[in-house]
C-alpha cells in the first residue's frame, strides 16, 4: 500500500477514536475522580482530591460514598428492583412481541404492518408516555369510561402497573423488529417439511420456529433490557414517588440532592454492575444488531 | 400464504390476529387518545367540551415551545451529521481496514454508548465539561454545544452499527475492481464505497435525528440555562400536569412522522416496481 | 524422469515469456496458499490456472491483479517488474467471479470506469464504450443498471469493462461459474472469439477442467499451492505427469505393478491388481522391480465376451458390476478377480444392442498397447 493510502488510513481511524477517547472514555475517569470526592458548598460543588501544598502532593480519596452505596439499603433495592422490573418488562414484551412478529411475518400485508410498528417509535417517546398519564390518570380515559358505567375510579398512575404499562408501550417496537427479521427469513420449507415429516402444527413451532428464532428473541430481549434497566424518564413521570430504580435514584442525587459525588458513585457502581455484564452477556451471545 | 394455513387451524387463523390486534392496541391506543383529547375545548381531560382547535393556536403562541422546538431541531440536525460521519468512517474503518492497531479500543468504544444507561452519559459528560472548563476555559457555557456533542457521540455509535452492517454484506470484490480499474484509495471510496453505503448513511442520519429530537436525559445534564430542548421543556410541564397543548403537539408530530412514513413508503414501492 | 514423447500441440503465438512469474510464495497466517510457483505465459494465449478450491490459483491470479504482494519472488508483466506495482497502475485487468458490477452506475458509466480514470477525453471514452458493448452485443442496452440485466448480460458487461482499457492481459476468475450449463457452453465460445478478435493474452481461473479443456492454450493444474503439470490439454490428457493429474482431469484406470522389463522403446509391467501383464509402448528411466502405476482411460478400454487377439496393452476377466445408460454412451464398472474395479466406456452406435454385455455377465477388458501410460508418482 502506498504512503498516501496508509496516511489516509490512519487518518479515518485517528479522528473517531480521539473523539470518542475524548468524549467517552475521558469523561469516565472523571467521573471515577468525582466519586472519591466529597460534596461542598462550591462551583463545582465538591473537594478537590488533588492538594498542592507547598510543593507536596496530597490525594485524598474517599470511599466513604461507596461505604454509604451499601449502608443505606435504598442503593440496593434500587438496584435490584431495576433489574427485576426491566426482567419483566422483557419478558411482557417478548410474550406480546412474539405472536405480533409471528403474525406480521407471514401477512401479505407485512411492509405495511411493519411500517405500524415503527411508526409510534419515530413518534416522541416523552410524548407516548405522557399520553399514557393521560389513559391511566385518575380522571384519565379509563376512569372516565368506568365512571360511565358506575365504576371505579381506579389508581394506576404511580404504582409499577404503570411502570411496566410505560416500559411495554416504549420499547415494544424495539422487541418486534428483531424477531420480525429472523421470522421472516425462516424458510418456510423447513415447518413444510417438519409437517411432512408428521408434526403437528404446535410441535413444528416448538421444534423448528421457536429455536431458529432464538438469534432475534435475544436481540430484542437485549433490545428491550438495556434501555429499561437505566429508565428514568419512565419511573419519573408514571412511577410513584417511592418507587425505586437506579437511573431514577442517580438522577435525583444529582439534581435534587446535589450531591454529585454520590450521584459519581453510584454512576460507576452501575457501569461495574450493569453495563460490564451486558456488554460481557452481548459478546457471550454474539449479538450484531 | 400456504403454511400459515397449514399450520393455521387454531393457532394462525385466531391466535395471532388476536394477539397482534392487543400489541397494537398497546401501541395505539395512548396515541389515539391523545389526538382526540388535543380537539377537546375542555381543558379538563374528564370532561369533554366539545371540538375544538384552540389548543393548535395556543401551541403555535407559546414562545418557549417553538424556542424549544427550534433548538432540539438544530440540535437533531447538527449531532445526526456529526454522527453520520463519524459513524460512516468507523463502520468504514471496522468493515474493510482488516486488522488495525486501535481496532479492539475502537471497536469497543464505539458499541458502549448503545448500551450506557442514559443517566451515566449525561452525569460523566456533564463533569467532562466542567472539568474542560476549569482546565481550559471551554466550554464557557453549556448549551446547544454541548448537547450537540454528546448526542454526536451516541448517534455515532448507531451509526457504526448500521454501515459495518451494510458494508458486511456488500462484495469487497466492486471495491477491488475499481482499483483494477485504475481508481487510487480515496477516489475507490467515494466512486464506489460512499454510494453503496448511502442507504445505510440515509437510515443512519434518520436513527440519529430522531434519537437526538427524542433525548431528554443527555440533554438534561450537558445542558446549560441558555438552551432547552423541546423534550425538556415538555417534560417540565408534563410534570406540573395535564396541558392540552401538549395533546395538540403531539398530535402534529404523530401526522408529520406519518406523512414522512407514507412518502418513504411511496418512494420505496416506487424503486421496488423500476 | 524423462517426459514422454510429445506429440505436436497448437504452437504458441510468440514464444516470448509475455508474463513471467519468478518463485513466488505467499502465505497467509503460516498457510502456504501459493509455494513457489514459477511459470511463464507467452502474449496471446488463453492461459487456464486448473484446480480445486484452495489449490492456490485465486491467489495467483490475485497476486498478478495486485491485490496481494508476494512474500518473495518476482512477477513480470512485458518485461516490466510489477511486483509491488499497485493494482491501479497495472496494465492488466481483471473480470471477477461475482462481476463485482457497480450497482449504482449504468453499464456504459460502468464500462467507461477504467477510462476516466486515465481521464481520457470524453468523445474518445464514449466511442471506446459504445466499442466495447458493440464487441459484447450490448450496445442496446447501455443505459441499464447492473440489477436489470440478466445473469449472461451481467457477464459480458464485467468483461467489457475489463477489456475497455485495452490491458496487456485479462486475468478472468471463474468467469463462467454463476451462469447456467448451456449459457456456460455458449459463452466458452463467444469468449473464444473475442480472444482472437482482440488478441490478448487471457490468464483463466477455473475449477471446471472442461472450461480449461475448451478454454485454454495451455493448462497449470495447481494443487496445494504448487504448480503440478503446465502443458497443452491434449498433452495433460494423454500424458499426466502423475496419478493426481490423470485423476483429476478426466477419469482415468490405474493398475499398480512392478517394472519387469525395461527397454528403451517399451516397458513391461507385473500387475497384481490387473492379474497379469501390462505392455507399454514407450520407454522410461526406472529400475526394475520398482513401482509403477498404470493410468488407462476408460474410453480406451475393450469389453468383449471373448479374450482379444493380436497385441495388448492388458487384459483381464471380470464380471460387470454395474452399467450406466448415459445416452450417447454407456459406462461399464467390472469387478476383476484382485477386487479392483476397472471403468469401461463403450459408446452405443445402434440404438438397441442386444449382444451388449448386461449385469453379472462375465467379459474380458483390454487395452491396446498405445492406450496406457506408466507413471511414477
Amino acid at each position: 500500500m502506498t504512503w498516501i493510502v496508509r496516511r489516509g488510513r490512519a487518518l479515518v481511524v485517528a479522528v473517531p477514536t480521539l473523539w470518542l477517547a475524548l468524549f467517552f472514555l475521558i469523561p469516565f475517569l472523571v467521573v471515577l475522580r468525582v466519586s472519591f470526592s466529597e460534596p461542598a458548598i462550591a462551583r463545582p460543588p465538591y473537594t478537590s482530591l488533588f492538594d498542592w501544598d507547598q510543593g507536596l502532593l496530597t490525594i485524598t480519596l474517599n470511599l466513604g460514598n461507596y461505604a454509604y452505596l451499601l449502608e443505606d439499603d435504598l442503593y440496593v433495592s434500587a438496584y435490584l428492583n431495576s433489574i427485576w422490573m426491566a426482567s419483566a418488562s422483557t419478558v411482557i414484551c417478548l410474550l406480546i412481541a412474539y405472536p405480533m412478529a409471528l403474525w406480521i411475518a407471514r401477512s401479505p400485508m407485512k411492509n405495511l404492518l411493519l411500517m405500524l410498528v415503527i411508526l409510534p417509535f419515530w413518534t416522541s417517546f416523552l410524548l407516548r408516555m405522557y399520553a399514557l398519564i393521560g389513559l391511566m390518570s385518575p380522571t384519565g380515559f379509563i376512569n372516565s369510561a368506568l365512571g360511565l358505567v358506575g365504576l371505579g375510579p381506579i389508581t394506576m398512575l404511580q404504582t409499577d402497573f404503570a411502570v411496566y404499562m410505560g416500559m411495554v408501550t416504549g420499547y415494544l417496537p424495539l422487541m418486534i423488529l428483531p424477531l420480525y427479521s429472523t421470522l421472516e427469513k425462516l424458510d418456510g420449507a423447513l415447518l413444510e417439511a417438519s409437517h411432512d415429516l408428521g408434526a403437528r402444527p404446535w410441535r413444528a413451532f416448538l421444534d423448528v420456529t421457536l429455536p431458529l428464532s432464538m438469534p432475534g428473541v435475544i436481540a430484542g430481549s437485549l433490545l428491550v433490557f438495556i434501555p429499561s434497566v437505566g429508565e428514568y424518564v419512565i419511573p419519573a413521570l408514571l412511577g410513584g414517588p417511592d418507587q425505586l430504580m437506579i437511573g431514577k435514584t442517580l438522577w435525583t442525587e444529582f439534581f435534587n440532592n446535589r450531591d454529585w459525588p454520590l450521584a459519581s458513585a453510584v454512576a460507576i457502581a452501575m457501569l461495574a454492575f450493569l453495563v460490564v455484564p451486558i456488554m460481557f452477556a452481548r459478546n457471550a451471545l454474539g449479538v450484531k444488531e | 400464504m400456504s403454511d400459515a394455513r397449514m399450520s393455521g387451524r387454531g393457532l394462525s387463523r385466531f391466535a395471532l390476529p388476536m394477539a397482534a390486534a392487543f400489541g397494537f392496541a398497546v401501541l395505539y391506543v395512548p396515541l389515539a387518545i391523545m389526538v382526540i383529547y388535543s380537539f377537546n375545548a375542555s381543558k379538563l381531560a374528564s370532561v369533554w367540551g366539545g371540538w375544538s382547535v384552540q389548543w393548535y393556536g395556543e401551541l403555535l403562541r407559546n414562545d418557549q415551545i417553538l424556542q424549544a422546538a427550534w433548538v432540539s431541531l438544530k440540535v437533531a440536525a447538527m449531532s445526526a451529521t456529526l454522527g453520520t460521519i463519524f459513524g460512516c468512517l468507523i463502520g468504514y474503518a471496522m468493515s474493510r481496514f482488516g486488522r488495525f492497531r486501535p481496532r479492539l479500543l475502537l471497536s469497543g468504544m464505539a458499541t458502549a454508548p448503545i448500551v450506557m444507561p442514559d443517566v451515566v452519559t449525561g452525569l460523566s459528560l456533564l463533569l467532562l465539561f466542567i472539568s474542560m472548563e476549569a482546565l481550559l476555559g471551554w466550554p464557557a457555557e453549556r448549551g446547544v454545544d454541548t448537547i450537540v456533542i454528546a448526542h454526536a457521540t451516541f448517534c455515532m455509535a448507531f451509526v457504526a452499527v448500521i454501515v459495518q452492517a451494510r458494508l458486511t454484506d456488500v462484495d469487497t470484490s466492486v471495491e477491488e475492481a475499481a482499483m483494477d480499474l485504475g481508481a487510487r484509495q480515496p477516489r475507490v471510496f467515494f466512486d464506489v464505497t460512499l454510494p453503496m453505503m448511502a442507504p445505510a448513511l440515509v437510515a443512519g442520519w434518520l436513527l440519529s435525528f430522531t434519537l437526538s429530537l427524542d433525548d431528554l436525559v443527555i440533554a438534561s445534564f450537558v445542558s446549560g440555562p441558555g438552551a432547552s430542548t423541546l423534550p425538556m421543556v415538555v417534560f417540565s410541564k408534563v410534570r406540573l400536569g395535564v396541558t392540552p397543548e401538549i395533546n395538540a403537539l403531539a398530535t402534529l408530530l404523530i401526522v408529520l412522522v406519518s406523512i414522512f412514513v407514507a412518502l418513504a413508503a411511496w418512494r420505496m414501492r416506487k424503486a421496488g416496481k423500476a | 524422469m524423462t517426459a514422454p514423447a510429445s506429440p505436436p500441440t497448437r504452437a504458441p503465438k510468440s514464444d516470448r515469456a509475455f508474463i513471467r512469474i519468478a518463485d513466488v510464495v505467499k502465505t497467509f497466517d503460516g498457510f502456504r496458499a501459493v509455494d513457489n510457483i514459477s511459470l511463464d505465459v507467452a502474449e496471446g494465449e488463453i492461459f487456464c490456472l486448473l484446480g480445486g478450491s484452495g489449490s492456490g490459483k485465486s491467489t495467483l491470479l490475485r497476486m498478478l491483479a495486485g491485490f496481494e504482494t508476494p512474500d518473495s519472488g518476482r512477477i513480470e508483466i512485458d518485461g516490466q517488474d510489477m511486483t509491488s506495482v499497485p493494482p491501479w497502475d497495472r496494465p492488466v485487468n481483471m473480470m471477477f467471479q461475482s462481476y463485482a458490477l457497480f450497482p449504482h452506475m449504468s453499464v456504459a458509466r460502468n464500462v467507461a470506469y477504467g477510462l476516466k480514470q486515465d481521464r481520457l477525453p470524453k468523445s474518445e471514452i464514449e466511442a471506446q464504450v459504445k466499442r466495447m458493448l458493440e464487441l459484447v452485443k450490448l450496445d442496446t442496452l447501455a443505459h441499464r443498471k447492473p440489477h436489470q440485466l440478466s445473469g449472461g448480460q451481467r457477464q459480458r458487461v464485467a468483461l467489457a469493462r475489463a477489456l475497455a482499457k485495452k490491458p496487456k492481459a485479462l486475468l478472468l476468475d471463474e468467469p463462467l461459474s454463476a451462469l447456467d450449463k448451456k449459457l456456460r457452453e455458449e459463452t466458452q465460445f463467444e469468449l473464444m472469439d473475442i480472444q482472437d478478435t482482440l488478441g490478448t493474452t487471457f490468464i483463466v481461473v477455473t475449477h471446471d477442467q472442461e472450461e480449461a479443456m475448451t478454454l485454454g492454450t495451455r493448462i497449470g493444474v495447481m494443487d496445494q499451492g504448487r504448480l503440478v503439470q503446465v502443458d497443452a490439454p491434449r498433452d495433460l490428457y494423454e500424458y499426466p505427469k502423475n496419478r493426481f493429474i490423470a485423476d483429476f482431469v478426466g477419469s482415468v484406470n490405474i493398475f499398480e505393478g512392478q517394472v519387469t522389463e525395461d527397454e528403451s522403446d517399451h516397458l513391461r509391467v507385473g500387475s497384481q491388481a490387473l492379474g497379469g501383464e501390462i505392455y507399454i509402448d514407450h520407454g522410461m528411466s526406472c529400475q526394475l522391480g520398482q513401482t509403477v502405476w498404470v493410468a488407462v482411460r476408460p474410453e480406451k478400454m475393450r469389453l468383449r465376451r471373448e479374450a482379444p487377439e493380436g497385441p495388448v496393452g492388458g487384459a483381464a476377466q471380470g464380471v460387470v458390476e454395474d452399467i450406466a445408460y448415459m445416452g450417447g454412451l454407456s459406462h461399464y464398472r467390472v469387478v476383476l478377480p484382485s477386487g479392483q474395479r476397472v471403468r469401461a466406456t463403450l459408446a452405443n452406435r445402434d440404438r438397441h444392442d442386444a449382444d451388449a454385455p448386461t449385469w453379472e455377465e462375465t467379459v474380458w477388458i483390454s487395452w491396446p498397447p498405445a492406450a496406457g501410460v506408466a507413471l511414477l508418482s
